[in-house]
């Protein structure tokens, strides 16, 4: 083994990948402008505070300060995308009726639980309603809807008649206002929009009172009937987060507006009822909605977005604020509270206990009336300032107790050792605040409770209470059952404030309790996949794959049969969004339980006549089954291709742009296999791409696309001929994915065997340059990066120089994204093709182009850099006459005032270091080499970095003797940058340093190297595992170059420290001195450390003995015998983890002697390492084993199978259990071996088990 | 951290899946049918051992091969009635 390329041939071969984890970019601020800004303020307070007052004055003081520090909800995140349409949908009301659970019987239809069936027809009237909705629509834009033509499907759907005389006279004012598109929104839009409620403030209380007469309605439709709202027509979030902050009234006019309330019941009949005063009516019902806020915010969430806590919970909760509101709202609302109460009027006893004694308390005079009006109130009050005349002096006054305040500040804080709530969870969990006992509860509620603390727990519980949370409500998730379970995770997942991790754990939850439920979940099938099914298009992936879990899960336990009818409904919901989560679920169904189970439901989906929504749905399904099984789906591609085949012919434009879609994908799962299958569509495709135009084309062309690859060279050479026709006029298109798309099937093309070179060159290449290689498509990054994969592909047909030819003036463009991308494109294709076919002219070229984009990169990514370094690299000794110039620009730059450019520049040197070695161009590298030598002061680390590495880079190719500047000079240098404690530097200078001890050690004294030593010592804590063994590594050089004593010493010295990462780190150094030096240098220092009674130095020593056996192999032979009595002074000692580390070194001997004939020591030793099997420490247990498995592999199975004989058959179950797995172990690896030691057992009355074939003797 | 030791608190779950492997109430009757099934499944795969066989039995290789094959099934005999079933 040579450990050097261990350590260094990753760094030298991969320089990239190395620095993966590590921030590239250089920040130049980041230490030493921090002490400027501290300096700063202590020199000029005074110019800091006011800019600190100027801040806060631009950003108000409705700011949070510690908005950035927040944790995100996964609400946050999807703000505003499509993900957002997620909190759109609702847990469908009630529990589906389980068809299945009575096995054979024939279900009952007429079940009051919902059925399938009633689910397809809710769907189907949310349909009708709609288009009808949307004809209404329509009607209005055109202008041709009249108030009389509205009555008619207003009538229609109207649910309430007592209403409806009302709401008659009201429909036509409403169509006077502007919200003409919504006739009927008395009914379907349960909060006005925002904009209506910000603008109008109440003009007049009288007439405010009047109005929650007519909001009834909104309020009875919300109680009564939530079904309807899943018409996802209701414009949710957008308003009632702004609420409450509408300008506050005075408290009377909220007194009497909550006194009005109060006296409306809603079942009273409000027909006739009209608003007084200047409000129109049609206004009315934003007012009246928007009313509870000022009553005290009970009522403040009529449009919630997602139904939270449970049902009964609003029912019960006494508190106004248990009912849902937003974070913000909550916020705002204690706000408030707390501003209100810190305010209101000052008691008697709290002015009593705020004076001293002896104050007593006038009547006021007789003719006194007090002031009414609040703006001469005002101006009345005394302010300090004024009286100050009269009221000499100061006085700081004891805080006075006003108890009332933090009785105000709810409690999070649920009793019995369960874990803080968050404002939030307040509406889920507000039961646990009650302190009750659970034992007088009845059960139901108890196990309610009992669920909820456990969820709590799960929740926001350490991660201990978490587990043991977990491992509870899975062990009785059965006991619970599926409905109290469910009816408090899911609402849960719904809430709005959810965060990420959160979420994870519940998702956890379900995944487990599924397991334990298994078809006790039917009923909850659709609830479950309405909050699951939204992580299968989620941003994270992990989300994604946790989802796809779960609904994998799901369907194990809950059958295909439930599946497919629950399910169903939604194929052909109104809600796109439905359709596409439903699409992707069922594809994970498919996964789970084999795409032949699901095969005639997608073939009946995919044919419906009933909806093309069903259609479309049933071929995204398959197209999302080959995305995500991949090469699973080829044993039944043609099946699936023959469902969706017609797709293509469909009537909707959609449902052929999604099969044409799907066939990609199939095709696309296929490769390179399958092309029979496709025998049948390739006409209709083919038919398509000359039909369609824009969208439609875009997906044909996929398809061909990627059904090209899967051709025989002959075939694909036709095609691509035809389409070719197809694709060059669609290069010039304006539309960004059109050109994806083109680019994506142009790369197709042109990799299949059939397409000749001469071809693509007189067809392709001009148009695809003229259209593509253009400045606009480098801005986008996927753009971008597709036409860099294509010209590469192009590329390797064509050959290097025609492309590079075409591009290489590019390198000089102004634009610098575009010349980041000629420069990516050349490096690929350079690094696949090599600089075989490159003209001295185009070369010329290319360098000249290249030196100019490198000089003029103002970005700080390494795309110049890697490209600069590929393209010399592989131009090789042809570098030669550029060289002076390339050095002449490095040193120019070396001496540039920006950090980046110096960084860049000594990055650059470490990449060209072998070229220019293989140039002969060491007089430049002995002066580059000086120069970085003098740059070694360089105070920005991530600089003084990349100087290291270049100069690591020409000493690796140079060589000791002929470096300058001389490594004597050099490394003296290095000592002091060993301290330096950033990551890159250390790294750098470690690896320099061990390069010259390997190579060069005779060049310093043993004195500066000792001294390095030292330094090392403190690198072996380092947090990056290859900074601690490159410095493990230099230790092994150092002792070899100067003799192990010194460096031991060093060493052992180093185990007494506390620190125990330190110590690990100083006994593998030891171990690899010994390794390196051979151990008989090292063995007797270590042994006599042994001695000295410290625990873990003692330990040190026994584990510097381990890891020395698992080094050396087998030299172990030759100092098993010297060691002996020490390991077996270790195996006896009290301490644990002396015999735990004595058996792991043990361990590792026996592996290495293994055949030298010296299982005597073996056995004496095992007869001290057996007893140590009842030990129960895992370490210790896991040590024991290993030592088993080495004695198992020294001296063989059979001699430790007699060892394990005496316990198998014990009297005692905790003997037994543990033989048992020893004897295992022995079984598993060598069961064959054991065939001969097996002991002869004596055949009884019954049973012959004499193996009597063992005893034949020829 | 919690891989490492997972490994072996899970050593015992790994091992039983393996056929011919014991737990703690693994009976006599079981642990040397196991046995002999091993031993007669080694004769057969030691072409060596098998040709012994032969020459000690003055059988051909096909014969005992078929019988120790056959043999496999219960070489015991059945097993022996539980006291507590």
């Amino acid at each position: 083994m040579n450990p050097y390329e261990d350590v260094y041939a990753e760094s030298t071969a991969k320089n990239n990948k190395k620095y993966d984890g590590y921030d590239m970019a250089l920040d130049p601020d980041e230490d030493i402008d921090e002490d400027e800004e501290d300096e700063q303020v202590s020199k000029n307070p005074q110019v800091n505070i006011q800019k600190y007052f100027q801040e806060l004055a631009e950003t108000g003081e409705q700011a949070e300060p510690f908005a950035e520090k927040r944790t995100q909800t996964i609400a946050d995140r999807e703000r505003g995308k499509y993900h957002e349409r997620r909190q759109k949908l609702q847990l469908s009301p009630g529990v589906r009726y389980d068809p299945f659970a009575e096995g054979s019987q024939t279900p009952d239809i007429h079940s009051v639980r919902r059925t399938t069936i009633a689910v397809v027809r809710e769907n189907q009237v949310m349909r009708e309603k709609q288009e009808l909705e949307y004809k209404l629509k329509e009607k209005a834009k055109a202008g041709d809807l009249k108030p009389v033509q509205t009555e008619e499907p207003t009538k229609k759907k109207r649910r309430w008649d007592q209403t409806a005389n009302a709401e008659n006279i009201e429909t036509p004012k409403v169509l006077t206002t502007k919200d003409m598109e919504t006739p009927m929104h008395q009914i379907w839009e349960p909060t006005p929009a925002r904009a209506e409620s910000g603008a109008i403030t109440p003009p007049d209380i009288s007439s405010l009172s009047e109005t929650p007469k007519v909001k009834t309605s909104t309020r009875r439709r919300w109680d009564e009937t939530p079904k309807i709202e899943q018409g996802a027509e209701t414009p949710h979030i957008s308003g009632w987060a702004e609420t409450p902050k509408v300008d506050r009234l005075a408290d009377e006019a909220a007194a009497q507006l909550k006194m009005a309330k109060k006296r409306s019941r809603w079942d009273e009949t409000p027909v006739g009822v009209q608003p007084v005063g200047s409000v129109t009516p049609s206004y009315t019902p934003s007012t009246a909605t928007m009313t509870p806020v000022y009553g005290g915010y009970g009522d403040m969430t009529p449009s919630m977005a997602t139904p939270a806590g449970i049902k009964a919970m609003n029912l019960q909760t006494p508190v106004a604020s248990m009912i849902p509101m937003t974070p913000e709202q909550m916020q705002n609302f204690r706000y408030e509270r707390e501003i209100d109460e810190r305010n209101r009027p000052l008691s008697d006893e709290e002015l009593n206990g705020l004076f001293p004694p002896g104050y007593k308390i006038l009547p006021p005079p007789d003719g006194y009336i007090p002031i009414r009006t609040p703006a001469r109130k005002l101006m009345a009050t005394p302010t300090p300032m004024q009286n100050a005349g009269m009221n000499a002096g100061f006085r700081i006054m004891d805080t006075p107790d006003r108890g009332g305040v933090a009785s105000l500040i709810p409690d999070y804080q649920p009793g019995g050792n369960l874990p803080l709530m968050k404002p939030d969870d307040l509406q889920y969990f507000n039961k646990l605040l009650e302190d009750i006992d659970d034992d007088s509860l009845p059960p139901e509620e108890a196990k309610e409770r009992k669920i909820m603390k456990l969820l709590l727990k799960i929740k926001n519980g350490t991660p201990p209470m978490r587990k043991s949370a977990l491992r509870q409500i899975t062990d009785k998730a059965r006991e619970f059952g599926a409905g109290p379970l469910f009816n408090q995770i899911l609402p849960l997942l719904m809430s709005p404030s959810l965060e990420d991790q959160e979420r994870h754990l519940l998702v956890k939850v379900i995944d487990r309790i599924l397991y334990k439920l298994d078809d006790l979940v039917r009923p909850y099938v659709h609830k479950i996949l309405v909050v699951i099914e939204p992580l299968l298009i989620d941003e994270d992936y992990y989300a994604r794959v946790e989802g796809r879990e779960i609904i994998s899960n799901l369907a194990k336990a809950a059958g295909l049969a439930t599946m497919i009818s629950t399910m169903r409904p939604d194929i052909d919901n109104i809600d796109e969004y439905v359709r596409n989560t439903t699409a992707r679920a069922f594809a994970v169904v498919a996964s789970a339980l084999g795409i032949p189970s699901l095969l005639p439901f997608l073939k009946a989906v995919c044919k419906s006549k009933k909806s093309w929504q069903a259609r479309h749905t049933g071929i995204k399904i398959i197209q999302q089954i080959a995305i995500l099984m991949g090469c699973a789906i080829l044993p039944h591609l043609k099946s699936l291709v023959d469902v969706i085949e017609h797709g293509l012919e469909d009537e909707q434009q959609k449902v052929r742009t999604i099969t044409a879609l799907a066939l990609a994908a199939l095709a696309e799962a296929a490769t390179p296999y399958g092309i029979e299958s496709f025998d049948g569509v390739l006409k209709p495709l083919w038919r398509g791409i000359k039909m369609h135009r824009g969208k439609g084309l875009a997906a044909f062309l996929k398809a061909i696309g990627y059904l090209i690859p899967l051709m025989d060279a002959e075939f694909a050479n036709h095609y691509t001929k035809e389409v070719m026709i197809t694709l060059t006029r669609e290069f010039a298109t304006p539309d960004e994915e059109m050109k994806k798309i083109v680019l994506k099937v142009v790369k197709q093309c042109c990799s299949t065997d059939g397409v000749e070179p001469y071809y693509i060159k007189e067809e392709i290449l001009p148009d695809f340059f003229r259209h593509f290689w253009n400045q606009r498509m480098a801005l986008d990054k996927r753009n971008y990066r597709q036409l860099v994969d294509t010209t590469v592909e192009i590329a390797n047909k064509v050959g290097a120089s025609e492309i590079i030819n075409r591009i290489v003036d590019d390198l000089k463009d102004e634009s610098e994204n575009y010349r980041k991308m000629v420069m990516e494109t050349i490096e690929k294709i350079m690094t696949n093709l090599s600089a075989a076919d490159i003209d001295t002219r185009l070369e010329e070229l290319l360098i000249d182009g290249i030196l100019y984009a490198f000089q003029e990169q103002a970005s700080d990514d390494t795309v110049m850099l890697n490209g600069f370094g590929t393209v010399v690299n592989t131009l090789g000794k042809r570098t030669k006459p550029y060289l002076p110039q390339i050095c002449g620009t490095i040193l120019w730059r070396l001496n540039n005032k920006s950090a980046k450019v110096r960084q860049q520049a000594s990055d650059l040197i470490s990449k060209i270091a072998v070229v220019m070695k293989a140039c002969q161009e060491e007089k430049l590298m002995s002066h580059l080499g000086q120069v970085l030598f003098e740059y070694l002061g360089e105070e920005y680390p991530e600089v003084l970095g990349s100087i290291l590495g270049a100069l690591k880079g020409i000493v690796n190719v140079i060589g000791m003797t002929k470096m300058s500047p001389p490594i004597k000079d050099l490394l003296p240098r290095l000592t002091p940058i060993l301290k330096n404690r950033h990551e890159k530097v250390q790294e750098n200078c470690i690896e320099l340093v061990g390069r010259i001890a390997d190579r060069g050690a005779e060049f310093v004294s043993a004195r500066e190297w000792m001294r390095i030593c030292f330094e090392l010592l403190e690198l072996l804590k380092a947090h990056k595992k290859s900074i601690r063994r490159a410095a493990i590594n230099t230790f092994g050089y150092i002792a070899k170059a100067i003799g192990p004593h010194d460096v031991l010493a060093t060493l052992l010295n180093n185990l007494k420290v506390q620190e125990r990462q330190n110590r690990v780190c100083t006994t593998v150094a030891i171990a690899i001195v010994a390794e390196t030096c051979s151990p008989f240098t090292v063995l007797p220092g270590l042994m006599n450390e042994y001695r000295v009674p410290e625990l873990n130095v003692q330990n040190g020593v026994l584990k510097s003995l381990s890891f020395m056996f698992e080094y050396i192999g087998e030299m172990g032979k030759d100092y098993i015998y010297a060691v002996t009595p020490l390991l077996e002074d270790a195996l006896m000692d009290r301490d644990l983890v002396h015999r735990q580390t004595a058996m792991s070194a043990v361990g590792h001997m026996a592996l290495g002697v293994a055949s030298f004939g010296c299982e005597d020591a073996l056995t004496h030793l095992l007869n001290y390492v057996w007893p140590n099997i009842f030990e129960t420490s895992p370490h210790v247990i896991q040590a024991f084993m290993s030592a088993i498995e080495g004695f198992r592999v020294g001296i063989g199975p059979v001699r430790l199978l007699y060892y394990t004989l005496q316990g198998l058959f014990h009297p005692a179950r905790k003997v037994r259990d543990v033989y048992w797995r020893v004897y295992n172990t022995l079984y598993i690896s060598a069961q064959d071996s054991l065939v001969a030691g097996y002991p002869k057992v004596q055949d009884d009355g019954k049973n012959a088990y004499v193996r009597y074939e063992m005893d034949y003797f020829l | 951290m919690g891989e490492r030791y997972n490994i072996h608190s899970q050593l015992e779950h790994l091992q039983s899946k393996y056929m011919g492997t014991g737990h703690s109430d693994t009976t006599k009757w079981e642990w040397l049918t196991n046995q002999h099934r091993d031993t007669m499944a080694s004769f057969i795969g030691h072409y060596d051992l098998l040709n012994y066989l032969a020459v000690v039995e003055n059988e051909s290789k096909a014969r005992l091969k078929f019988n120790y094959l056959k043999r496999m099934v219960q070489p015991c005999g059945p097993p022996p009635f539980k006291e507590d079933e």
